[in-house]
């Protein structure tokens, strides 16, 4: 009973406190879902409990307020017979309840829920295997299906994936600061020398008012001669002059290296952090769109750091010891020539976050101008082989204008808003002029003290409006920052494990348990259960769309599975370190990829401290010696998108070399010849022989007769796994396979060849 | 023929401890009455236009050659021109010298334009000569002291060290580098 009413507390809140639990004695609450549509798709809050003996339901009081005691359950008795089940092949999903009979319930929810309806799909299934098997064990994997974490038994959601909240704007860029932490002690020999310079360069204002009251003055109207006292001040005034040249040359170096250095790290830190984010996050951004982060934005910032910021920070210094110096002469007359201040700082603050939002707009036209280069080029052959050039001519030109219409509306706020600042400094500068005059006139203040504060309040007027100038560059900096920061705090959809278990060299023992995998909320993989021994090879046959390639990419934890789990040696994948586990797998892609560099280093991509002789032996027996002694400059040569060309035979021999270095334990051929003729094919099959032996090989191949070395055949259908079985038990089954089989025969013989 | 590489590999590895199992096998090469270079193999079959080559020309000249035939295939592989006796090495030496033609630049005396295509006035170990550069990218960096300009027929030019330029060469080469 008590167990039970703790589970209840487990409920969102506001269910919790409209309903009373309307469980009865000893009765357990397996899960929970909230659908989100009613029986027509309108929003529509509900609530399905389930026990261990009903499915509870209740709908949001539409009309009445929660709380008024209003809601009605409604229950259906649980049995042996009863189903729960997901449809999600529309874009709203439901859950229904099903038995013998037929359908007795359905709730409708959209994709935000799925997950937990799978959850309590799920926790019935286990919950009627455990009674019927009597053991009471926790079937379903506490897993987060997106993080990989461990989830605690009743939250149902992942701690570690809930988001956090999105950042306020300029806070961006105090983040900053956590990257100038190992920098502390040059920042603070920074801000003293700024200090000082600001202090050294008010003194020859502040020693316009004895020149004139002491020297000048005396002598036009008296005639005294105090040319000693003179020299004094002139002296002065050329010391001040350099002690400030030196300081401001001292503070400059200095913090132009920090700054220079902070971007260079945080460039660094955004690279390496991309690096390790996983083909997810790849999959759904712009290739330009994430160099001119990295450039650009970075860029921006460093620039903001090394040249704004030190004026920012000396401009506000200069401000109050200005204002300071100013209520010390005089605070009356110092009252109101700061009279427009308060209007400045109003004007600043309205103008913000058009500015902000200004700039982050301009940043993304940038990236999305970026973004049309990086797409066009690598794709130039289609582009000209189509005859697009002038449509590719007038993309670029239309996110170019984006680019000028952001960077136009910028202009159109900040063009007045500059001169509007300019005015209202010159407004302070005349009530200075008009109330000095007028307490002169008095016999209030001396000819030097005006003189004195005309000097001061213009310095800090201009300092004033240099700051604000850069009110600019300060929202600019700040949209970069967010920009950087965007990618910074995602994290990897592969994570890290808590407490990884090191795979070290693994046997290469595969098992795949009740696979599901889904991209978005399109499942494309509907539960595959599938072991594959140690030194196996594995051909995985089936039309394409079927979700071949998908499961080669969860094999390798390019992706993470959305329920059940991938076991290696018996250990879920999820728990070795992604680096780790992957350096015991080895790819061969359809489409090789070369990086620039020589071939060895190629060759070498996955372990660059390979000697000579052991990269000779894999280009060896990955056939590809022959060919790369003959180019000019042999393993030498260079490849990739600014060297040599080669052939997509010669490419895939190289990749495959690269394969044979790392010796891995398991092998991943996806279409490794498909995209090569059949001679070329032949040489790639006798490289690929040396490769597969001993290995744990799973193979992707629509040209059948390259699978025919493969131990077992597995025959993949929309998300399933239909067939099971070698070559000629599959052939002698007449299922997919004998027709797939069939059709290629025909295709390679004619109609008439009769398979063999 | 079914060329196997490793054995082949041992043939010429007169010195070799490693491959020490099948024992010293010796081959022979030498030029027949039309100039073209004669390999009589471990079995004594004649293969006649065989070539000699580099596997790794730049990072590591003197070890990983390899002969061979007219079509490319392998016939031996030198593992190290240091381990065969001298006369060998000799000999496969002035071969290679025979082969390979790179020019080591000494000095840039001038570069027509600051863009490419541009032309290049250089004084080499084989004398003075000129060439077309396509493209920035034709010029590579092999290490901190070595750079490789490919020019427009692809030919190659070898720095052999950029600090030993002189100032000059040095300033019209560092925007490449």
């Amino acid at each position: 009973m008590n167990r039970t009413d703790e589970k209840w507390d487990a409920l969102p809140g506001p269910w919790r406190k409209a309903t009373a639990s309307p469980l009865e004695a000893g009765e357990v609450l397996l899960a929970w879902f909230e659908p989100d549509l009613d029986d027509h798709l309108h929003y529509a809050r509900g609530l399905v409990v389930l026990t261990d003996r009903r499915l509870l339901s209740c709908s949001e009081p539409a009309a009445s307020p929660v709380g008024c005691g209003a809601v009605r359950w409604q229950s259906w008795p649980l049995n042996e017979g009863s189903r729960l089940r997901t449809d999600e092949h529309g874009s709203a999903a439901v859950l229904e309840l099903v038995d013998g009979s037929g359908r007795l319930a359905c709730w409708h929810y959209t994709a935000a829920q799925t997950t937990a309806a799978q959850q309590l799909v799920q926790k019935w299934a286990s919950w009627q295997q455990s009674q019927q098997t009597g053991s009471r064990s926790d079937g379903t994997l506490a897993i987060c299906p997106s993080c990989g974490a461990a989830i605690p038994a009743d939250a149902g959601r992942c701690q570690s994936c809930a988001a956090g909240p999105a950042k306020p704007s300029l806070s961006a860029l105090f983040r900053l600061a956590s990257f100038s932490r190992s920098r502390a002690g040059l920042i603070v020999l920074g801000f003293l020398l700024t200090l000082a310079a600001t202090a050294a360069s008010l003194v020859p204002p502040y020693l316009t008012r004895p020149i004139i009251d002491d020297v000048i003055r005396p002598w036009e109207t008296q005639h005294i001669d105090n040319s000693a006292l003179a020299l004094w001040y002139l002296g002065g005034l050329a010391v001040a002059a350099i002690v400030a040249w030196a300081l401001d040359w001292a503070k400059l170096y200095v913090l132009a290296w920090v700054s220079e250095r902070i971007s260079a790290d945080l460039r660094a830190k955004t690279y390496a952090h991309l690096q390790r984010l996983s083909l997810e996050f790849f999959g759904g951004k712009r290739t330009g769109d994430l160099i001119s982060r990295i450039s650009n934005d970075t860029e921006r910032l460093c620039n903001f750091l090394s040249i704004n910021l030190i004026d920012f920070a000396s401009d506000i210094l200069m401000i109050v010891m200005t204002a300071a110096m100013l209520l010390w002469i005089n605070p009356l007359l110092a009252l109101a020539a700061l009279c427009p201040f308060p209007l400045i700082v109003w004007m600043v603050a309205r103008v913000r976050g058009r500015l902000l939002r200004g700039y982050r707009q301009a940043g993304a036209a940038w990236g999305a101008m970026t973004s049309v280069v990086a797409d066009a080029i690598p794709g130039i052959r289609v582009v000209k082989a189509f005859a697009q050039e002038s449509r590719e001519i007038e993309r670029f030109n239309a996110s170019n204008e984006r680019v000028f219409h952001a960077a136009n509306r910028l202009n159109k706020v900040w063009s007045l808003f500059g001169p509007t600042v300019t005015l209202l400094t010159t407004c302070g500068l005349l009530i200075v002029w008009a109330s000095g005059v007028w307490q002169i006139y008095l016999g209030r203040i001396t000819l030097g003290v005006l003189t004195a504060f005309l000097a001061l309040i213009s310095k800090f007027y201009t300092r004033m409006e240099s700051m604000i100038r850069m009110g600019s560059a300060v929202q600019r900096a700040s949209a970069s920052a967010q920009r950087i920061f965007e990618i910074l705090d995602k994290q990897s959809n592969v994570p890290e494990p808590v407490r990884p278990i090191h795979p070290g060299r693994l046997q290469g023992r595969i098992e795949l348990r009740g696979v599901r995998f889904k991209y978005g909320t399109r499942e494309v993989l509907h539960g595959l259960d599938l072991t594959v021994e140690p030194g196996e090879m594995i051909g995985l046959v089936g039309p394409t769309g079927a979700g071949k390639t998908t499961l080669i990419n969860l094999i390798c934890r390019f992706y993470d599975v959305s329920a059940g789990a991938i076991l290696v040696d018996g250990i879920d994948v999820r728990s070795f370190p992604v680096e780790e586990y992957r350096r015991n797998i080895g790819i061969v892609l359809q489409e090789p990829f070369l990086f620039y560099g020589t071939i060895a280093e190629n060759i070498a991509y996955g372990r660059p401290n390979a000697s000579r002789e052991e990269i000779v032996a894999a280009a060896r027996a990955a056939r590809a010696h022959e060919f790369i002694l003959r180019l000019p400059c042999g393993y030498d040569s260079l490849v990739g998108e600014r060297g040599q060309n080669l052939s997509g035979g010669e490419r895939q021999r190289i990749s495959i070399a690269r394969a044979l270095l790392i010796d891995p334990r398991i092998l991943i051929l996806d279409e490794a010849t498909s995209s090569v003729d059949t001679e070329t094919e032949r040489e790639i099959q006798a490289a690929l022989e040396n490769l597969v032996r001993g290995r744990t090989t799973i193979a992707i191949a629509h040209r059948l007769s390259t699978l025919r070395r493969a131990d077992r055949l597995v025959v993949v259908e929309n998300g399933h796994i239909t067939e099971i079985g070698r070559h000629d038990e599959l052939l002698g089954a007449r299922g997919s396979y004998a027709r797939l089989y069939q059709a290629q025969m025909e295709l390679v013989y004619g109609r008439d060849g009769n398979g063999k | 023929m079914e060329n196997n590489g490793r054995s082949q590999a041992e043939l010429g590895n007169k010195d070799s401890a490693a491959n020490g199992s099948t024992g010293p096998r010796p081959f022979g090469l030498h030029r027949d009455a039309w100039g073209r270079l004669v390999l009589i193999d471990a079995y004594g079959r004649q293969h006649t236009g065989v070539d000699v080559v580099r596997a790794f020309p730049l990072s590591d000249p003197r070890r990983g050659i390899a002969i061979c035939d007219a079509e490319g295939r392998e016939l031996v592989w030198l593992a190290d021109l240091d381990a065969l006796p001298p006369p060998l090495a000799q000999q496969i030496e002035e071969e290679l010298a025979k082969r390979e033609f790179v020019p080591i630049i000494r000095r840039i005396l001038k570069v027509s334009a600051p863009v490419e295509p541009s032309e290049w006035e250089v004084e080499t170990d084989r004398g003075r000569t000129s060439f077309v550069l396509n493209s920035e990218d034709d010029v590579h960096e092999l290490d901190a002291h070595r750079a490789l300009i490919t020019d427009a027929h692809g030919i190659r030019y070898l720095i052999a060290d950029i600090e030993q330029l002189d100032a000059t060469s040095r300033r019209l080469l560092e925007r490449y580098l």
